[in-house]
């Protein structure tokens, strides 16, 4: 063979398959792969010895550097990316390994031969002074190389391309091709249509519900269905068996795949048929017999078209850039634009424990509870009575024949739309719930006619536990440390409600910087300062009332809280604390939630916000109400000692200062600390007041957080206390108002209102204020702004720093405090807080919702002085 | 904080000498936790009173080395009562202010050294574990007459009662090297537990200053008991300081590992009992690799661990200090390899499912369930009979009719103070019967304890065999 008869072969490579170069040593597959191949996608055997030993060509080294070798390649391949190992492959257990690897990571091996003469290859080893291989070293590859190349097929590879003599091997060309389930570049919108298993006249009404219009042949068949905005249908197989009009159902389904107006998977059923068609020995059990009845008195024309179509079907498509994946019986994320042997069969069949329950049946497993992928999957093949979604996972089989409704999703829009079944098709084992009945979440039909009970939204430990990040659309990617994981873990899991009420844990904030004033430690000026740095002009100073922080989730009723939250009977929202636990026991917690319902009933919020549910950031009071304890056997005692301590030394004082005694300091400082005693009680009990039941408890919101469809960091804080001041409107005993002031950081005149309001606010010992930008939600040139800062009041910092922390000695060293780890803290959780609402309005999986406010637990826990 | 002993004994004012303290004059004594100052009130012929005051710097307490290291992230730190309650930080400074008096010596009058002398001390707030009683039992077996009033928490609120403090005064015939022992040795052991200490040989000092009238004190072990006693560790770890942002007592959070059987009496023998029927179970049911979920400090894991039969055991726990208790409970570290290899100890929270447990013959969760909320009780059932399914599950929990037999438990409480719930036999059972065949088991029922014939078994337990699956 001569090089000028060479003709430059096409080598075609599926883009995601593990490629395995042959060849004997120098037959050119390093220059061959770099050719043809990225830098980082060949592994190459030489290297990986020179990783392990400094030496390419050493030997000793060989078994080091495959495991090297393998493991890179195990890595490219669990993540997706195409990877050629560039080794001579000349052996067949060598091979085998690969072949084995691929299948592992569910990726398809191909093969490229350089078969190149053996002078060739012995002259160019020759050429090269770190290959001192004699010829009988190339000799004996050639021969194993020799041996190996019939086989080649039967060892696994699906492509095996041979390149014969040098030229061949100049000359190729690769080309990557895209797998059959790669339908990425179509991004929809879609309309994925559930099992429809033959029923025809449905499929056609839910089409038209869609917006398509049916084409129909001479003989009323329909035929073809477009949509005029140019959405495409996909079904997710099981489109026959059982139902009256199988063929039909065929008939316009092949032809809307015909016509590019629809995609589709295969079902079970199809598998089935196709093998039975083909005169395989299957069992006609489970509708089989009935469609092949209906098909007989069809053409044979059109039975070898269905065939044909059944048999072509994909058993997957990942869908719009990776962001959907149909698959008929589901797929988890590792198979998801994966080709084996095994992701066909999950994709038809679903999962499996292996076990094998009273029936015989095997036992499925539910995958779907395990998803974590971003990716949407729809699915069908187990009839649920209400489409329900599953951590980003959607079965869409309605149970259509056994009488329950053909649904489809409306993709990316994520709507359900779903028509009735004309009658029971076909009886199933036990009665499938008539559409019309209370869905119930959480409750799955199974086709041997058991219903189970999924407790729903159950979350994995690596959902929370270890070292991890948490990305947030407003301050990129906060990490968590794993201690504080660990912490958080056991306040959750103990004492926290269940996390589906659990939508946001309150961020912790920072105080202003420390003032020098020689009395103070905290004063408003630097709290405007900041801002007006930040570039933020108008703030709001909102009264800080001090209770207990509180986050109110209420339903509108028992129905939405059933829907949303899959609430039991009874319960229709949540009141709990910043670390999850219930404020109250249930029936108090429904009290509350009936009052604060009633009054946004009468305030028209229901209406006006089109709302099933709204959340609540609110401060609950009294102080003692739920720290009553705390108050108690913290500051009540000491304020007891105090106070029967420092009057006893004043008078003992004062009667050695009579005897003529230099006690004049002492004494001073006495009193001065007597004073403090007083004033430090007088604190405390501004914050205790006696409730019994719901008498005395009082709740004052100060931010909407969330709907069921929206969230509202965007909307101004007038806004927010506008809603709380309708509420106040509606239940004065209940709602307790938050009094406010609007100031103008560039305005002297405005600043020195707002001081003399928060010194109005804090002289008789309120806790003090929060100033916030007025806009809520601010960027400014450095980033997220602080959501705000509170400046707390000159006596109420005494039950912080302690009674005397005024007198002079002490506030000089108090001001020595770290805000910045405290800043920072604010506003990595005010992030995550605010990620952890738009994933819930999203209603992306609990999983996600979880993460982000499991995340502001666990930096809570984080070791940061509680002062601040 | 504030002492005072005034002495009626003419000349009063002898009290100067004995002291060592001229009573015309204020003098002032650096101490290790602040300013002691030392002045007389008055000074007659036929009464002399002298006064220590410690000042105490609350802000050194806190973020100074000596005290602050360990738990400086502890809210209540400036808000603390060492600044004004009689504690170990005044027996301290009566001992480095009088310290001569307090050893007998008085050189210029050596005769005054040996007098009773008609004393009266006054001290407005000492701190008392054990409140008036425990005052009166203290010092009036060593001849004081005791005047103890309970200082109200807060006399505008009274509906909360008594503070921990006393305005205490005694009355008594007394040398003043006695009296000033007292008060050394009986103020910190009045405080309890809430010790700065200053030095290792606390045992040299208690001997010499209890040296005449501790060895025949009636409450001898009690003082030596509480004056050795180690400072209890404040809650410094994540936990603690999660109750804090929730405004609640740390403790209440941190009580993962508080000992049951301080609250449930004759439950030391019945924790005993109740193992062994766990591993009774276990052994019948044939399981060699074990679960413990919610393994608290390990006592099962070491029954299991002296066990052969079992070969794999694993204790997992939500509490990182439960976890690290069992090790050492278990003593791992100095156990051979092959008993070690056993053994895992790994953190886990029965409400998230964990992959690591799943695979097992046998799960116990003993003295569990009755912790978890029972809104939570699905989620628990989720991961351990649904997602971790060992063949075998054993459940203990406490027969709540059977609580009467306890006289020590006031009726209508639980054993514990974290439980959620005490179930009757008939609640157990409608559960455990529920979770079966949800599940898949099939479940008996088992007495643990003495089955009294009208209330039933102390505790409970329930075995559960996952119904036979055909290979």
């Amino acid at each position: 063979m001569t090089d000028d008869d060479v003709v430059a072969r096409e080598l075609a490579v599926p883009a995601l398959s593990l490629v395995v170069l042959i060849g004997v040593t120098g037959s050119g597959k390093s220059g061959f792969a770099a050719r043809h191949f990225g830098r980082y996608e060949v592994i190459s055997s030489d290297a990986c010895r020179g990783l392990v030993a400094d030496d390419e060509t050493d030997q000793s080294a060989t078994a080091a550097a495959f495991e090297v070798l393998h493991f890179i390649a195990s890595k490219r391949l669990e993540a997706g990316r195409l990877t050629v190992v560039d080794a001579t492959n000349v052996q067949r257990e060598a091979r085998k390994q690969l072949v084995d690897l691929a299948r592992a990571h569910d990726v398809l091996p191909v093969t490229i031969v350089l078969d190149v003469p053996e002078p060739v290859c012995a002259e160019r080893n020759a050429g090269r002074p770190d290959r001192d291989f004699g010829p009988a070293v190339v000799r004996r590859q050639h021969d194993q190389l020799r041996r190996s190349m019939r086989g080649l097929a039967k060892e696994g590879f699906r492509t095996v391309h041979v390149l014969r003599g040098v030229g061949e091997v100049d000359a190729a060309r690769v080309t990557r091709e895209r797998l059959f389930n790669d339908y990425r570049h179509e991004t929809g919108p879609f309309d994925v249509l559930g099992d429809v298993h033959g029923c025809r006249a449905e499929l056609e009404t839910l089409l038209e519900q869609l917006g398509y219009t049916i084409d129909r042949d001479g003989a009323g068949h329909a035929v073809d269905a477009a949509h005029p905005d140019g959405r495409t249908a996909i079904f997710v197989g099981d489109l026959i068996d059982r139902g009256p009009d199988s063929p039909g159902v065929l008939r316009l389904v092949m032809g809307m795949v015909a016509a590019g107006h629809a995609l589709a998977v295969p079902g079970n059923h199809e598998d089935k048929l196709v093998r039975a068609l083909r005169g395989r020995k299957v069992t006609t059990s489970h509708g089989l017999a009935e469609t092949l009845g209906q098909l007989a008195a069809e053409g044979e024309a059109f039975r070898d078209e269905v065939e044909r179509f059944c048999d072509g079907l994909v058993s997957h498509l990942v869908l719009d850039g990776g962001d959907l994946v149909v698959a008929h019986a589901g797929l988890k994320e590792a198979y998801h634009g994966r080709a084996s042997g095994r992701v066909r069969s999950f994709a038809l069949y679903g999962d499996t424990t292996g076990e094998t329950d009273q029936f015989g049946l095997p036992v499925r497993y539910p995958w779907a509870d395990d998803y974590r992928g971003r990716a949407v999957v729809a699915y069908g093949h187990t009839p649920t009575p209400e489409p329900e979604w599953v951590n980003n996972t959607i079965c869409l089989d309605t149970g259509c024949v056994f009488g329950g409704r053909l649904t489809a999703l409306r993709y990316p829009e994520k709507e359900i739309v779903s028509v009735p079944a004309r009658r029971v098709w076909y009886e199933p084992a036990r009665p499938f719930p008539p559409a019309a009945a209370e869905p119930v979440a959480g409750e799955e039909h199974r086709e041997d006619g058991q219903v189970r009970r999924r407790e729903p939204d159950v979350l994995d430990l690596t959902d929370v536990l270890g070292k991890r990040g948490v990305e947030t659309a407003h301050h990129g990617r906060v990490s968590i440390r794993e201690e504080s994981a660990a912490g958080a873990l056991e306040v959750m899991s103990r004492f926290a409600l269940h996390p589906r009420w659990l939508l946001y844990l309150p961020p912790t904030m920072a105080p202003c910087a420390t003032s020098e004033r020689t009395d103070l430690l905290e004063h408003p000026a630097e709290a405007f300062d900041a801002y007006r740095r930040d570039g933020v002009r108008h703030v709001i100073c909102q009264e800080k009332h001090m209770g207990s922080r509180a986050v109110v989730l209420v339903c509108r009723d028992g129905r939405t809280a059933r829907h949303h939250f899959g609430a039991p009977d009874g319960t229709t929202g949540a009141v709990h604390t910043r670390t999850g636990r219930s404020f109250f026991e249930h029936e108090r917690t429904e009290q509350i939630l009936g009052r604060l319902r009633s009054a946004l009933e009468d305030a028209g919020v229901w209406a006006e916000l089109g709302a099933e549910w709204l959340l609540f950031d609110c401060e609950l009071l009294p102080w003692s109400a739920k720290a009553g304890e705390l108050v108690r056997s913290q500051y009540a005692t000491v304020g007891a000692a105090a106070r029967s301590a420092l009057p006893a030394a004043r008078d003992a004082l004062e009667r050695a200062a009579e005897r003529g005694l230099d006690v004049d300091g002492l004494l001073a400082r006495t009193r001065a600390r007597d004073s403090n005693a007083d004033a430090f009680v007088r604190a405390y009990r501004r914050y205790c007041w006696p409730t019994d039941g719901l008498a005395g408890v009082r709740l004052a919101p100060f931010q909407l957080l969330a709907t069921d469809t929206a969230t509202f960091e965007d909307r101004d804080h007038g806004w927010h206390l506008g809603v709380a001041d309708r509420l106040l409107a509606a239940d004065p005993e209940l709602v307790q108002p938050t009094r406010r002031m609007l100031a103008d950081t560039g305005d002297a005149d405005s600043v020195a209102a707002a001081t003399r309001w928060w010194e109005e606010l804090t002289g008789d010992g309120g806790e003090g204020m929060v100033v916030k930008p007025d806009a809520n939600l601010t960027r400014g040139n450095r980033g997220l702004v602080q959501p705000g800062l509170k400046v707390r009041g000159r006596e109420y910092l005494r039950l912080v720093y302690g009674p005397d922390y005024t007198e002079p000695a002490h506030l000089e060293r108090l001001r020595k405090r770290r805000l910045n780890h405290k800043r920072s803290l604010a506003l990595r959780e005010y992030a995550l807080g605010l990620e952890a609402l738009t994933r819930a309005v999203h209603r992306e999986p609990l999983w996600r919702v979880h993460e982000a406010v499991f995340a502001v637990l666990a930096l809570e826990s984080e070791a940061v002085d509680p002062r601040l | 904080m504030l002492v005072t002993i005034t002495s009626t004994a003419p000349p009063a004012t002898d009290l100067g000498f004995l002291l060592h303290k001229h009573p015309d004059r204020a003098q002032s004594f650096d101490v290790a936790v602040g300013r002691a100052h030392v002045f007389y009130p008055e000074a007659e012929h036929d009464r002399c009173t002298v006064a220590l005051q410690l000042e105490v710097d609350p802000v050194e307490l806190v973020r100074g080395k000596r005290f602050g290291g360990k738990d400086a992230f502890s809210l209540a730190q400036y808000v603390n009562d060492r600044p004004y309650a009689a504690s170990s930080m005044l027996a301290v400074a009566l001992r480095r202010v009088f310290s001569t008096a307090m050893a007998g010596r008085c050189d210029a009058r050596p005769e005054l050294v040996t007098q009773r002398l008609s004393l009266r001390i006054h001290l407005p707030a000492v701190s008392s574990r054990g409140g008036a009683e425990a005052v009166r039992q203290l010092f009036a077996p060593l001849g004081w007459q005791v005047d103890a009033r309970v200082v109200p928490l807060d006399p505008h609120v009274p509906e909360w009662g008594d503070s921990a403090y006393i305005d205490l005064r005694l009355r008594g015939e007394q040398r003043l090297a006695d009296a000033l022992n007292h008060l050394y040795v009986l103020l910190p052991v009045l405080d309890d537990g809430k010790h700065y200490w200053v030095s290792e040989d606390e045992v040299d000092k208690l001997m010499r200053a209890g040296e005449g009238w501790l060895s025949t004190h009636p409450a001898r072990e009690l003082i030596t008991q509480r004056y050795l006693a180690h400072q209890r560790s404040l809650v410094s770890r994540a936990v603690g300081r999660l109750a804090e942002v929730d405004g609640s007592e740390p403790e209440s959070l941190d009580n993962a590992v508080l000992d049951e059987d301080a609250k449930a009496p004759r439950s030391e023998t019945l924790a005993q009992l109740r193992r062994r029927e766990v591993v009774a179970a276990l052994r019948e049911a044939g399981a060699s690799r074990v679960v413990d979920f919610g393994c608290g400090e390990g006592g099962l894991l070491r029954d299991l661990l002296d066990d052969p039969s079992f070969t794999e055991i694993v204790g997992a726990d939500v509490s990182g200090r439960a976890l690290r208790l069992a090790e050492r409970r278990l003593n791992l570290d100095r156990r051979p390899d092959s008993q070690r290899a056993r053994v895992r100890l790994l953190l886990s929270a029965l409400t998230y499912r964990d992959q690591r447990l799943t695979g097992f013959e046998a799960g116990v969760l003993m003295e569990v369930i009755e912790h978890i909320d029972p809104p939570r009780l699905a989620a628990v059932e989720d991961t351990v009979f649904g997602f971790a399914r060992p063949v075998t599950v054993v459940v203990t929990t406490p027969n709540a009719e059977y609580n009467d037999r306890f006289p020590e438990l006031a009726a209508g409480r639980f054993r514990h103070p974290d439980h959620r719930f005490e179930w009757s036999r008939a609640e157990f059972r409608d559960w455990a019967e529920a979770v079966a065949t949800r599940s898949g088991y099939q479940v008996r029922l088992l007495p643990v304890g003495e089955d009294d014939p009208e209330v039933g078994p102390p505790t409970q337990l329930a075995v559960f065999h996952r119904a036979e699956v055909a290979a």
